[in-house]
């Protein structure tokens, strides 16, 4: 079991109480219309899936129902920092 | 082009407001939990058990949401509420017969007696400007109280929250896991926690209530 600290919250919490969103940070195509097949098809369906370090969205969904961003290891499942939609990874992966 | 789904002015918008709960003595209301007849079960109790329960029931709840960079929207709320949104994480507060949870830093749960409900609603809609939500969803839940010094092993049974008292505290709001469903739970007193349960999950939790705390022994109160 994850322990989550969520950071609108305030403090830990148990897994069960969030939900797992995925990949973080993928930004919409600013002009889809005029996308290509390849561009539309690398924003929905292709994904990052690295052994190691990863910046996921999760949803405290039976508490504060707010997404927020997680960068955790893959390799270890420690959650390295937590931090609010709109802000910046501060633990990135080197190279 | 893609268009944007701000609109630039502020839109006067006009909702029809209704009210929900008809104080009419001809209207008969029935909670979450009528059919378990919990006032019969209170009359032929047994007097002494570790967890005592009681429902809060057909209780005005009004869900507000807001931004609190939004004066309007916290003077408002302050000023027709009697008392300013609780604005610290988790926390509530409380007066005369209203009390406000927080659920999120743009949400709050007021809860208030059934008869003031529509003329708060009213009044929240005339002094608020800007953008903000102020929705009746006092038919879609119900509050349970359980209390007593076994209250908090029911709860430890219940829920992943840390209700140890150094955890939390007499005032303190959390919404959380509870049983296979969800709570938003406030302990109300050194002994006293209220759950704030959907409509369509009170019966579940009813049962899943008498089951948890049938080692300590249950009383129905009124
Ligand atoms: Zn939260």
């Amino acid at each position: 079991m994850l322990h989550i600290y969520c950071p609108h919250c305030c403090e830990l919490r148990e897994e069960e109480e969030f939900h797992a969103k995925g990949q973080a940070h993928i930004a919409r195509p600013l002009d889809p219309d005029n996308c290509t097949d390849a561009e539309w098809g690398n924003y929905v369906f292709y994904r990052k899936n690295p052994r190691g370090l990863h910046h996921e969205i999760w949803y405290h969904s039976t508490g504060c129902r707010k997404f927020f961003n997680v960068t955790r290891d893959t390799q270890t499942y420690a959650i390295k920092e937590v931090y609010k939609i709109g802000e910046q990874p501060q633990v990135v992966a080197e190279g | 082009m893609s268009e944007t789904l701000a609109p630039e002015k502020e839109a006067t918008v006009t909702v029809a407001v209704m009210n929900q709960l008809s104080t009419a003595k001809d209207v008969r209301a029935e909670s979450p939990l009528h059919h378990a007849e919990l006032d019969k079960l209170a009359s032929r109790n047994p007097r002494a058990g570790g967890v005592s329960l009681r429902e809060l029931k057909l209780l005005g709840h009004l869900t507000l949401r807001g931004s609190q960079q939004n004066q309007s929207f916290m003077n408002g709320c302050a000023e027709v509420l009697g008392v300013a949104l609780p604005t610290l994480p988790l926390t509530s507060v409380e007066k005369g017969s209203v009390s406000i949870r927080w659920v999120s830093p743009d949400e709050w749960l007021v809860v208030l007696p059934a008869d003031q409900a529509f003329e708060v609603e009213r009044g929240l809609r005339a002094a608020i400007e800007g953008h903000y939500q102020v929705v009746n969803v006092s038919g879609g839940q119900t509050i349970l109280e359980l209390s007593g010094p076994n209250a908090r092993d029911v709860l430890k049974k219940s829920t992943v929250l840390d209700v140890h008292p150094s955890q939390f505290p007499v005032g303190k709001v959390a919404g959380s896991v509870f049983a296979k469903s969800t709570a938003l739970v406030r302990r109300s007193g050194e002994d006293t926690w209220e759950l704030v349960v959907r409509r369509s999950f009170a019966d579940y939790i009813w049962l899943w209530l008498q089951d948890a705390s049938r080692e300590y022994g249950l009383v129905i109160k009124h």
